[in-house]
C-alpha cells in the first residue's frame, strides 16, 4: 500500500496558482524523484506535504489517513520529515543544537546523532561550529541529518544539490543509500535531473503545476525528459 | 564617600533592573514581541505580593511561591489567546495590544488600589546593612536582590542552552517556520516563554514592591528601565542584560545625587549616550533569547 | 511577517484612478463644512461650542499625526507628547519671553518641533518596532526632564501664556478656534498632499514592506524622517493650541504620555491608514470622552479593551466598516499597495488571506 497519496491538489498563494490537479503516490521504502525546471512547483509540492501550505482541493494522504489539514509540527509525529529548500539551519545554534532541535518529536528508529555522524562524516568534527559558519555543504548535510533525527518514515528532500560543489554533491548523495537501507522512502526534488535519475526508483516531471510525465528511470529516454522539463 | 555608596548601591540595583530586563528581552527574542505592557505586569506582581503580605501575614520573601505561579499562568494564558492572534494579525497588532493592555491593566490598579502609595514592608531588612569599610555599606536588601538577580539569569541562560525546550525556543527564535518542521509547536513555545518571562516579572515585582513605594503608574519607569538595561547590554545577551542593568543602576544612583528633582535623567541620558555611541551594545549579539 | 512585493505590481500601482466622483462630493462636502465652521462664531456657535470644537480640532490633528506614522510610515510613536510640550513651551518661548508676538511664536514653535524631531531621529531611527516605540518614550522623558531644569520656562512650576493679555474672552476663544480650525485644515490638508505625491508611495511601500521598498529604489529612513518631522510639527501645532487654549503651560500635563494614548485609540478606532479614519476617530472619541468620560477609570479601561478589539478585529476601524472596507474614499491617496502574496503562517494555520492594503 502507497504510504503517501496526493491526489490531485491544487495550490494557490493569494491569488496566484502554483500547482494545478497534482497527484501523486509513494509506497513504503521506495524512492521517488520530482524533477522540474525553477517555478514548476516542486517545492510547493513538498511544503503542502509537510504543513507549510494548504491545498484549496484535493487531499494528503500518509499511511491511509487524511493529513490535509494538520499543522506541520503534528505531522512530524507521524513521520514526515522536510529538508527545506535553502536548508533553513538554525543560524545561531551549533550543528550538533540544530540535530538535537531535529529529534524534538523523535519516533524510535536507528536514527540518533552517533548515526548521523556516521552517514556524514563531515559532520562530526562540526559538531560545535555555530550553523551560519558552516560551508554550505556541512549546512546541507547538517539539514540532512536533522531531518533524520525524528525517525521519519517519509524524508523529502528539497533541492539537496542547490548551489553546492559537484564533489559535495556526490558525498551527499552517497549517503542516499544508507538512509533508504534503513527502509525509509525518500522523495526527492531537485532540477539536476542526472542526479535525481540515479537514486530514483521513478520519476515525476513537473511542468508549470503540473505533472506532464511520470515513469522509472529505465523506461523514459533523454528526449522524452528534456521535452517534459522545458516543455519545448 | 557618598559617591561611593551610591555606585554600589547602584550596581546592585543593577540586579532588579536586570530581572526586569530578561523578561522583555525574552519574550523579543522568542517572538518579536515588544511587550508595552510589561512595566505594569510588575506592578501587578507587586500589589499581588502586596496583598499576601496584608491579608495573608505571608512573610514578605514567601509570596514568592505565590506569585511566580500567578504571573506564570497570566502570561501562559495572555499569550495564548490575545498575544498569539495579535502576532498573526497586522504587524502593528502586537505593539497596539500590549499598549492597550498597559492602559487596561494600570487603570484597572488604580480603580483598585487608588493613586496612593503602597509598599511590602519588610522591618528590619530594609535597613540592614553590612559594614564593608568605615565609609561603605552594603544594604542587605539590595544585596539579596542582585544575587537572585544574578541566579536568575544563570539559571535562564543554562535553560535556553542546556534543555530541550530551551533549544526549541531558540530554534523558533531563529527561524519559526523551520522549527515547525522539525515538530516544534510554536504557539506552545510562545506561551511557555511568556509564561517564564512573566514569572521572571513577578519575582522583579515583589523587589520593587519591597524596595519603594510604589502606584499604577510606577510601571512606566520599570518598562523604560527594562528596555534600557536590554539595548545597552546588547539585543539577546543575558549577561549584557546584567551589565546594562547595573550600569543603569549606577546611574539612578549617582543621578539622584545629581539632580534629585529628575532621577532618572541621567540614567536616560546614558542610555541615549550608548544608543548614539555603541548601537549595538556593549554586548552584541552572542546567543539567540 | 513581511509581504513580497512584485515590481509587477509596484510599477502599476501609481496608475490606480485616485479621483472618484465620492472624492469629488468629499472635497465639496469639507469645503462646505469647514466654511459653515468658520462663520460659526458670528451665528450658531456659542463660546463653549467653540471651545470644545477647538478640542475636537486638536485631537483631530493629533490623530492625523499619529496616523501619518503609524498607518503610513509603519512607525509606532509612543513618544509624541514630546513635541506637543515642545510646541507649547516654543509659542510661549518666543511669543512671551521674546516678545515676538503670536505669529512668529506660532511659526517659531513649528521650526522648532520640526528642528528637535530631525536632530533625534538619528538616534530614534537606530531602533525598531516596539523597541523604537520605547526608544521615543525615553526621548520625550528626557525632554520633558530636561525642561524641568530650565528656570526660564518655569522649571517644574510651568509657565503662564501671555500673548493674548488684552484681549476680551469671547474674541480670545473664537481667534483660538479659528486658528485651530486652520490648523486642522492645514494639518490634513498636508498629509493628504504629502500622501499623494510620490513620497506618498515611498511611505506605503515602507509601511508594507522595508525590504522590497528599499530595493525598489525607496530611500526608506529619508522617507519615514519626513514623516517623523512633518508629524512633529503636526504635534507642535496641537502643542501651540493648548497653550493657547489653557493659557498656562505646565510640564506634567503637556508631555503626559495619556496625549499619545489619545492619539493612538482615535487612530485604531477611526481606522489606521486613511485620511478619514482619525477624524472620524476623533469625533468618536471625543464623544465618548464628553459622554462616558466621568465614570474615572473605567473610561480608559473601557477604551483599552475596545482598542485591542479593534486592533484584532476590525484593524481597519469604524471608517473600514462606513466605507466597504476601503471601497469609498472620500481622499483618496492613491497608491494602494494590495500585495498579491500570501501571508505564510507557519504556527499551524497556514491560511491564504490577501495582504493588508492601505
Ligand atoms: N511564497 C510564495 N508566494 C507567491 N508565489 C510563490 C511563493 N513561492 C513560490 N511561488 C510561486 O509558485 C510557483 C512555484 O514555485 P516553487 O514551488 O517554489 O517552484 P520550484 O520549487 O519548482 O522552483 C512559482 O511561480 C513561484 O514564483
Ligand atoms: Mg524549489
Amino acid at each position: 500500500m502507497a504510504l503517501l497519496e496526493v491526489e490531485s491538489i491544487d495550490v494557490f498563494y493569494g491569488d496566484f496558482q502554483a500547482i494545478y490537479g497534482i497527484s501523486l503516490s509513494v509506497d513504503e521504502g521506495e524512492t521517488l524523484a520530482v524533477i522540474g525546471a525553477n517555478g514548476a512547483g516542486k517545492s510547493t509540492l513538498l511544503k503542502t506535504i509537510a504543513g507549510l501550505s494548504r491545498p484549496s482541493a484535493g487531499d494528503v494522504r500518509f499511511d491511509g489517513t487524511s493529513i490535509a489539514t494538520l499543522p506541520p509540527h503534528k505531522r512530524v509525529p507521524l513521520g514526515i520529515a522536510l529538508t527545506p529548500e535553502g536548508r533553513r539551519m538554525f543560524p545561531s545554534m551549533t550543528i550538533e543544537e540544530n540535530l538535537l532541535v531535529g529529534a524534538h518529536k523523535s519516533r524510535p528508529g536507528p536514527w540518533n546523532l552517533e548515526s548521523v555522524y556516521a552517514t556524514f562524516p563531515l559532520l562530526s568534527d562540526r559538531r560545535s561550529r555555530l550553523a551560519n559558519n558552516a560551508s554550505g555543504g556541512e549546512q546541507q548535510a547538517a539539514a540532512i541529518g536533522r531531518a533524520l533525527m525524528c525517525n521519519p518514515r517519509l524524508l523529502l528532500l528539497d533541492e539537496v544539490s542547490l548551489g553546492l560543489a559537484p564533489v559535495v554533491v556526490e558525498q551527499i548523495y552517497a549517503s542516499l543509500p544508507t538512509i533508504t537501507a534503513q527502509g525509509t522512502t525518500v522523495l526527492v526534488v531537485e532540477q539536476d535531473v542526472m542526479h535525481a535519475l540515479r537514486v530514483a526508483d521513478r520519476v515525476q516531471c513537473l511542468l508549470e503545476g503540473r505533472t506532464v510525465l511520470e515513469g522509472t528511470p529505465a523506461e523514459l529516454t533523454r528526449d522524452q525528459i528534456a521535452t517534459a522539463y522545458f516543455g519545448i | 564617600m557618598e559617591w561611593a555608596n551610591a555606585v554600589v548601591q547602584g550596581l546592585l540595583l543593577g540586579g532588579l533592573y536586570a530581572l526586569l530586563a530578561a523578561g522583555l528581552s525574552l519574550m523579543f527574542g522568542v517572538m518579536r514581541l515588544v511587550n508595552l505592557a510589561h512595566g505594569a505586569l510588575a506592578i501587578v506582581a507587586a500589589y499581588l505580593g502586596y496583598v499576601l503580605v496584608q491579608n495573608t501575614g505571608l512573610p514578605p520573601f514567601a509570596t514568592i511561591i505565590v506569585v511566580i505561579p500567578v504571573m506564570a499562568a497570566l502570561g501562559w494564558v495572555l499569550q495564548s489567546t490575545l498575544l498569539n492572534t495579535a502576532l498573526n494579525k497586522q504587524a502593528l497588532a502586537p505593539i497596539l495590544v500590549t499598549f492597550g493592555l498597559a492602559v487596561i491593566l494600570q487603570n484597572l490598579m488604580l480603580q483598585l488600589f487608588t493613586a496612593d502609595y503602597r509598599s511590602i514592608q519588610v522591618g528590619d531588612l530594609a535597613g540592614a546593612s553590612i559594614q564593608i569599610t568605615p565609609e561603605i555599606a552594603i544594604g542587605v536588601f539590595p544585596l539579596i536582590t542582585f544575587i537572585v538577580g544574578v541566579i536568575v539569569i544563570a539559571a535562564l541562560q543554562q535553560y535556553l542552552a542546556r534543555t530541550k525546550t530551551g533549544r526549541a525556543m531558540r530554534a523558533t527564535s531563529d527561524d519559526r517556520e523551520a522549527a515547525t518542521l522539525m515538530g516544534i509547536d510554536n504557539k506552545r513555545i510562545y506561551a511557555l516563554a511568556t509564561a517564564i518571562a512573566l514569572a521572571i516579572v513577578g519575582v522583579a515585582g515583589i523587589f520593587i514592591g519591597i524596595k519603594t513605594q510604589f502606584n499604577a503608574y510606577s510601571g512606566d519607569t520599570y518598562l523604560i528601565f527594562a528596555f534600557e538595561a536590554v539595548i545597552i547590554g546588547g539585543l539577546g545577551s543575558l549577561w549584557g542584560t546584567l551589565a546594562g542593568g547595573m550600569i543603569l543602576g549606577v546611574a539612578t544612583t549617582v543621578g539622584a545625587q545629581l539632580f534629585p528633582s529628575s532621577g532618572t535623567l541621567l540614567a536616560d541620558l546614558v542610555f541615549l549616550a550608548i544608543l548614539a555611541f555603541l548601537p549595538t551594545g556593549l554586548f552584541p549579539k552572542v546567543v539567540n533569547g | 511577517m513581511s509581504l513580497a512585493l512584485s515590481d509587477n505590481t509596484a510599477g502599476h500601482r501609481a496608475q490606480v484612478h485616485r479621483s472618484t466622483r465620492a472624492s469629488l462630493v468629499g472635497l465639496v462636502v469639507a469645503v462646505i463644512v469647514v466654511v459653515s465652521l468658520a462663520y460659526g462664531p458670528f451665528a450658531f456657535l456659542t463660546k463653549g461650542n467653540q471651545q470644545n470644537l477647538t478640542t475636537l480640532f486638536i485631537y483631530i490633528i493629533l490623530g492625523t499625526m499619529w496616523n501619518l506614522l503609524a498607518g503610513y510610515a509603519g512607525m509606532v510613536s509612543i513618544g509624541q507628547q514630546a513635541f506637543i510640550g515642545i510646541g507649547a513651551y516654543g509659542i510661549v518661548y518666543a511669543s512671551d519671553i521674546l516678545g515676538l508676538g503670536l505669529w512668529i511664536g506660532l511659526a517659531l514653535a513649528l521650526v522648532i518641533s520640526g528642528i528637535v524631531a530631525y536632530l533625534v531621529s538619528f538616534l530614534a531611527f537606530r531602533l525598531s518596532g516596539g523597541y523604537f516605540a520605547i526608544g521615543t518614550w525615553v526621548i520625550a522623558e528626557v525632554i520633558y526632564l530636561l525642561t524641568t531644569q530650565i528656570n526660564t520656562l518655569g522649571a517644574g512650576a510651568g509657565i503662564s501664556f501671555t500673548a493674548f493679555r488684552g484681549y476680551k474672552p469671547e474674541i480670545r476663544i473664537a481667534v483660538v478656534y479659528w486658528i485651530a480650525l486652520a490648523a486642522v485644515v492645514v494639518a490634513v490638508a498636508v498629509t493628504y498632499l504629502l500622501l499623494r505625491s510620490r513620497l506618498g508611495a515611498g511611505f506605503t511601500a515602507v509601511r508594507d514592506d522595508a525590504t522590497a521598498a528599499a530595493t525598489l529604489g525607496v530611500n526608506v529612513t529619508r522617507s519615514r524622517r519626513i514623516a517623523w518631522v512633518v508629524a512633529a510639527m503636526g504635534c507642535g501645532l496641537a502643542g501651540t493650541l493648548l497653550a493657547m487654549t489653557t493659557l498656562n503651560v505646565q510640564p506634567g500635563s503637556v508631555f503626559k504620555i495619556q496625549w499619545t494614548a489619545f492619539m493612538i485609540f482615535i487612530v485604531i478606532i477611526g481606522g489606521v491608514g486613511t485620511i478619514e479614519g482619525p477624524i472620524i476617530g476623533a469625533i468618536v472619541f471625543y464623544a465618548l470622552e464628553r459622554y462616558i468620560g466621568d465614570v474615572g477609570f473605567w473610561y480608559l479601561v473601557i477604551l483599552g479593551i475596545i482598542a485591542i478589539a479593534m486592533v484584532l478585529f476590525l484593524p481597519k476601524g469604524l471608517w473600514g466598516l462606513i466605507s466597504g472596507n476601503g471601497r469609498l474614499r472620500l481622499f483618496p491617496t492613491g497608491y494602494r499597495l494590495t500585495s498579491p502574496l500570501p501571508t505564510p503562517i507557519a504556527n499551524g494555520t497556514p491560511d491564504s488571506r490577501e495582504g493588508e492594503s492601505s
